[in-house]
């Protein structure tokens, strides 16, 4: 290793235009937005909701998240995944972007599908990656799904959380008249502060 | 199956950062659960050509309604390499920033200074085989913003990067030499010293174009992936 990264730095509060601008309404366009999974993805179908909060528990209006999974089958769309047994999807990039200013209560919202299984003994997750003003650097934590407790029980990463803080890498199911709904709050500090990973 | 450096926290500031004050309430604050990296982990996003508008490259244009955006043009260009100094070729590279008068386009930006309405301030351009990028912009101007007393942001210029994997992502800023605003940036100063002199691009008289732009070279190094496919 010869040369030095470049250091990290805030993603600043004016985010928007650069990067989730069609959200946003400005006249650019983006790479990527919450709805991650077309007519013709393979899956189920479900809608991700999400608050972040900071230390003293108000809602934060100028984060970013990004999601990042495997499609239905565990495959991630990349070359380093060469798995032929596990079928690509070309309709799921498995990419996700999305601000927290524009809806009314601060959520966020991806419409998505399921990942399967990626690797044997894993649980199904979802990698999410936090920007905001005020985080110098991005945060990597990962979502689970909470009807999945018994692969939940046994994937290697959860069971390097303490059991206590593992609540907050899950998900809760809903069953809505609207689709299935899983609802993730990320919580910067406090006692229900989100585990983030390094790695 | 790989080799995948880990973040340098030497190279990165503090999470809680208290002269940076909105690291305060919206840092983690404890520690980061140490994991190894897997498929999810050495895999990402990939975009190409085919998310780029033909004037995504040159803000100069790419916000034109009636006439030129105000201020100096300059042409920013540059290598992204990985920590083994393997070009990171084919990446896309998104930017944005505040026009020569230090407003964002952004309706949060509140700063008394004109909006320039043949500017929008972002884009974004794809490294070639050598890790290459290159765009064209209007030099962003310094702004207030409200940490303390008469705060002043450096001039700089938003970036953000994929690279390789999730695990390469990179959000920075780049700022410009000799700006007297540097020293007093607590965004700037909460890097470790003999890293955050990284993030200030050198004026080059060879990449300036002749009668046109001031030319600005930015190298950035993102976090070595060096991952075999995996076969079933
Ligand atoms: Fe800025």
């Amino acid at each position: 290793m010869s040369l030095k990264q470049t250091p990290s730095q805030t993603v600043g509060p004016y985010f928007a235009y650069g990067l989730t601008a069609q959200q946003y309404h400005y006249p650019q366009t983006q790479v990527a937005t919450g709805a991650m999974a077309n007519d013709e993805t393979l899956g189920e179908r479900i809608r991700i909701l999400g608050q972040v909060f900071d230390g003293q528990g108000q809602r934060i209006n100028d984060a970013m998240i990004e999601l990042w999974q495997a499609n239905a089958a565990g495959r991630f769309n990349h070359p380093v995944d060469a798995r032929e047994s596990r079928p690509l999807d070309p309709a799921f990039k498995g990419f996700g972007r999305v601000g927290t200013g524009t809806t009314p209560d601060n959520s966020f919202r991806f419409d998505t599908i399921k990942p399967g299984v990626a690797q044997d003994g894993q649980a199904p997750f979802i990698s999410v990656i936090l920007f905001m003003r005020g985080l110098p650097n991005h945060a990597y934590t990962r979502l689970y799904f909470s009807d999945e407790a018994s692969l939940n029980a046994e994937d290697p990463v959860l069971n390097k959380v303490e059991a206590a803080r593992r609540d907050t890498l899950i998900a809760t199911r809903h069953e809505t008249s609207t689709g299935v709904e899983y609802r993730f709050d990320i919580h910067m500090q406090g006692p229900h502060e989100t585990v983030f990973f390094n790695f | 199956m790989s080799t995948l450096t880990k973040r340098d926290w030497a190279s990165h500031a503090a999470y809680i950062s208290p002269e940076y004050k909105s690291t305060v309430l919206r840092g983690v604050s404890r520690n980061l659960v140490d994991i190894d990296p897997e498929l999810s982990e050495l895999t990402g996003p990939a975009y190409g050509a085919e998310v780029l508008g033909p004037l995504d490259h040159d803000l100069t244009k790419n916000g034109q309604v009636n006439g030129e955006p105000q201020g100096e043009r300059i042409v920013v260009s540059g290598r992204v390499l990985d920590e083994n100094g393997n070009p990171v070729a084919n990446t896309l590279v998104e930017v944005w920033q505040a026009n020569a008068a230090g407003r964002y386009v952004h309706k949060a930006d509140q700063h008394d200074a004109p909006l320039d309405p043949n500017f929008l301030g972002s884009g974004r351009c794809l490294t070639d085989a050598n890790g290459c990028y290159r765009f064209y912009t209007i030099k962003p101007g310094a702004y207030p913003w409200g940490n303390h007393p008469n705060a002043w942001r450096p001039n700089h210029i938003h970036f953000s990067l994929f690279g390789a994997s999730i695990a390469s992502r990179l959000v920075t800023q780049m700022y410009f030499p000799g700006d007297p605003l540097l020293a007093l940036d607590p965004i700037y100063l909460s890097v470790p010293q003999g890293a955050r002199e990284r993030m200030i691009a050198d004026f080059s008289i060879d990449v300036t174009e002749e009668g046109f732009a001031l030319g600005y070279i930015f190298d950035i190094v993102l976090r070595g992936v060096n991952a075999t496919p995996m076969e079933d």
